[in-house]
């Protein structure tokens, strides 16, 4: 446990460092952004320049940007984000509304891609140069090169709009007082479209990452010791090979997290499922800055903790990570 | 010799040949397809395989989808390869710096890395699009500062291993500035493995290309497979091959793309393990 601490404090130090930077390169892109907060405002409830002038003052943007910077930072520290223009209301209040959505959707992506990527890494990967393992890294490569939008589209045609087998969009049936399991299973219908585009996309890479693992561990000579000793060959795939190469892929599990999130957001608008990519369409349709850098900030700080959990487990998984300080 | 070794894979020659015809394609839409392709040609919604003058058919304003196909190959192409040029050249610059300094520059410039990588990439090219405003250069400049940080990770580790070796010690000894050592020795040698992820790059920037037109922030002069996608989703019900059409391209073309690269890389590796 002292070890896992260890690892967590400096990892904790060096993320402050890390989203420090966000927060900085946030605040100039807001600044490169024509117009500010008070144009906005007048823009969508009308005003002179008298109330502009007003404003600014009193919002503190006639500041200089050093202070403007400092003020960001101080009101970052409360958790206040600002206030949406476009939903007239305060940014971390909609972020908390959405986010849920967002994490039920890439959890369970994630689980999908992770699962069934690394159960067909195994399959092909057991023999590799057989016809199995061909054919499945020619359907990798496939599913690397397919756009997540479109493949969303596709899915939408042939099992929303063709077979109507699932619903086209949202997260649930609008007002249909479902309550408790019946909810649920409302829920788990919608998302299956949504899910299993953002997972297709992600899966390629966790087979191809088992594949070429278990065909490095093939070469290791405990495996020809395994052989000698004659165990079972299915034995020796489930039992050594595979799970030595599976713990590569719970590093990937975080590093691929950011994109994950990048890529709900097409996931999310083609299906409308109200979370944060969505949410990031919407803002850059309604020219929302403040609201998009919102969502910037919100999931930087998602990938950090998703990172630091995803360290945790490593360091659970292998006892060799963190051991001794000098060795990480 | 190299050549019949690359001939010899298939995948590799698929890849070439497909992205030979992208060029073509590329290459010959304004001279088949003169005037601007985003002008109404004919009537709305032909569909594809039934008039002659539009052997694709035409889309929901009119326009002539075949002429839209060839002249999204340009912009996906070239915004492709541009970005994933300019991510190459941010990352192995900052790569080289970094690992070439060491102490605290290499420090800064990691924990700079490391927030890009935090940011989600493509969120990150969105917001730039979005506050700038959607044009090729800006789309390009938008890919590459979300892709730069790859590329940068490995000249850093393949500089932090080139600048032990003797002559770069030498040149040192020589009385050779810094940079002119980092940029002119140590930089051309950590090329070959920052390279290698070529076509990775490319392939990655068509799609986040794509992506970004699909959601309405590609230039808007210029046709876009993406966006003809995003047009084709108005009527997605009645017709689908709107949409399905450009997908396919864009299929083929990051196959292509992902192909060809695994090919020469390979061919490249196994060249430099018999040297």
């Amino acid at each position: 446990m002292n070890r896992a601490l260890r690892l967590l404090r400096r990892r904790l130090v060096g993320s402050v460092f890390v989203l420090l930077i966000v927060v900085v390169g946030t605040f100039f892109l807001l600044e490169a952004a024509p117009g500010d907060a008070v144009d906005a405002y007048i823009g969508s409830i009308g005003g002179d320049a008298g109330l502009a002038e007003l404003l600014r003052q009193r919002w503190g943007l006639d500041q200089s940007t050093g202070t403007r910077l400092a003020a960001y930072l101080w009101a970052l520290l409360h958790l206040d984000l600002g206030h949406s223009v476009a939903f007239s209301r305060p940014i971390r209040d909609i972020l908390l509304e959405r986010l849920p959505n967002t994490l039920l959707l890439m959890g369970s992506a994630t689980a999908l891609s992770f699962f069934l990527g690394s159960a067909l890494g195994i399959v092909a990967g057991a023999r590799p140069g057989s016809f199995r393992d061909r054919f499945l890294s020619i359907g990798s490569l496939a599913l690397y090169a397919v756009p997540g939008f479109w493949l969303a589209l596709v899915l939408v045609i042939v099992f929303a709009v063709d077979l109507r087998w699932f619903p086209i969009a949202g997260i649930e049936t609008i007002a249909s007082g479902k309550t408790g399991l019946a909810r649920a299973a409302d829920i788990i219908h919608h998302l299956v479209l949504p899910v299993t585009a953002l997972g297709f996309i992600y899966l390629a890479l966790y087979l191809r990452m088992m594949r070429a693992g278990m065909a490095e561990v093939w070469r290791q000579d405990f495996v020809l010791a395994l052989r000698a000793r004659g165990i079972p060959r299915r034995r020796i795939v489930l039992a050594h090979v595979a799970r030595n190469a599976l713990l590569p892929l719970v590093t990937m599990l975080g590093l691929q997290s950011a994109q994950m999130l990048g890529g709900s957001v097409v996931i999310e608008s083609v299906f409308s499922v109200p979370g944060l990519g969505r949410l990031a369409q919407e803002a850059v349709t309604a020219r929302d800055t403040p609201l998009l850098l919102g969502i910037i900030l919100i999931s930087a700080v998602l990938v950090v903790v998703i990172n630091l959990l995803v360290d945790l487990a490593y360091a659970f998984l292998d006892p060799r990570v963190g051991a001794s300080e000098a060795g990480a | 010799m190299s050549l019949r070794r690359f001939t010899r894979t298939p995948e590799a020659v698929a890849g070439v040949v497909v992205l030979a015809l992208l060029a073509i394609m590329a290459l010959a839409a304004p001279f088949l397809f003169p005037g601007d392709p985003q002008s109404i040609a004919g009537p709305a919604l032909v569909r594809p395989f039934q008039d002659w003058a539009f052997p694709l058919g035409t889309d929901r304003l009119g326009r002539d989808v075949l002429a839209e196909l060839f002249h999204g190959a340009r912009t996906s192409l070239a915004v492709g390869l541009a970005a994933a040029a300019a991510s190459l050249a941010i990352g192995t610059i900052v790569g080289t710096l970094a690992g070439f300094a060491g102490g605290i520059v290499d420090e800064i410039l990691m924990r700079i890395t490391d927030a890009f990588q935090t940011v989600p990439g493509f969120l990150l090219a969105l917001a730039f699009v979005s506050v700038v405003g959607p044009s090729l250069g800006v789309v390009v400049i938008a890919i590459a500062l979300s892709a730069w940080t790859g590329p940068a990770r490995v000249a850093r580790a393949e500089v932090l291993s080139i600048r032990e070796r003797d002559y770069v010690a030498s040149a040192r000894v020589a009385g050779m500035h810094p940079l002119a050592i980092a940029f002119r020795e140590v930089m051309p040698n950590a090329l070959p493995p920052v390279l290698a992820l070529s076509s990775v790059m490319v392939a990655g920037a068509i799609l986040t290309e794509a992506a970004l037109s699909f959601l309405g922030l590609g230039d808007p002069n210029r046709v876009t497979w993406g966006g003809m996608i995003a047009e084709g989703r108005a009527v997605l019900r009645t017709a689908p091959f709107l949409s399905i059409a450009p997908g396919v391209m864009l299929v083929f073309t990051v196959l292509g793309v992902y192909l060809a690269g695994e090919g020469i890389v390979e061919n490249s590796a196994v060249k430099r393990g018999l040297a």
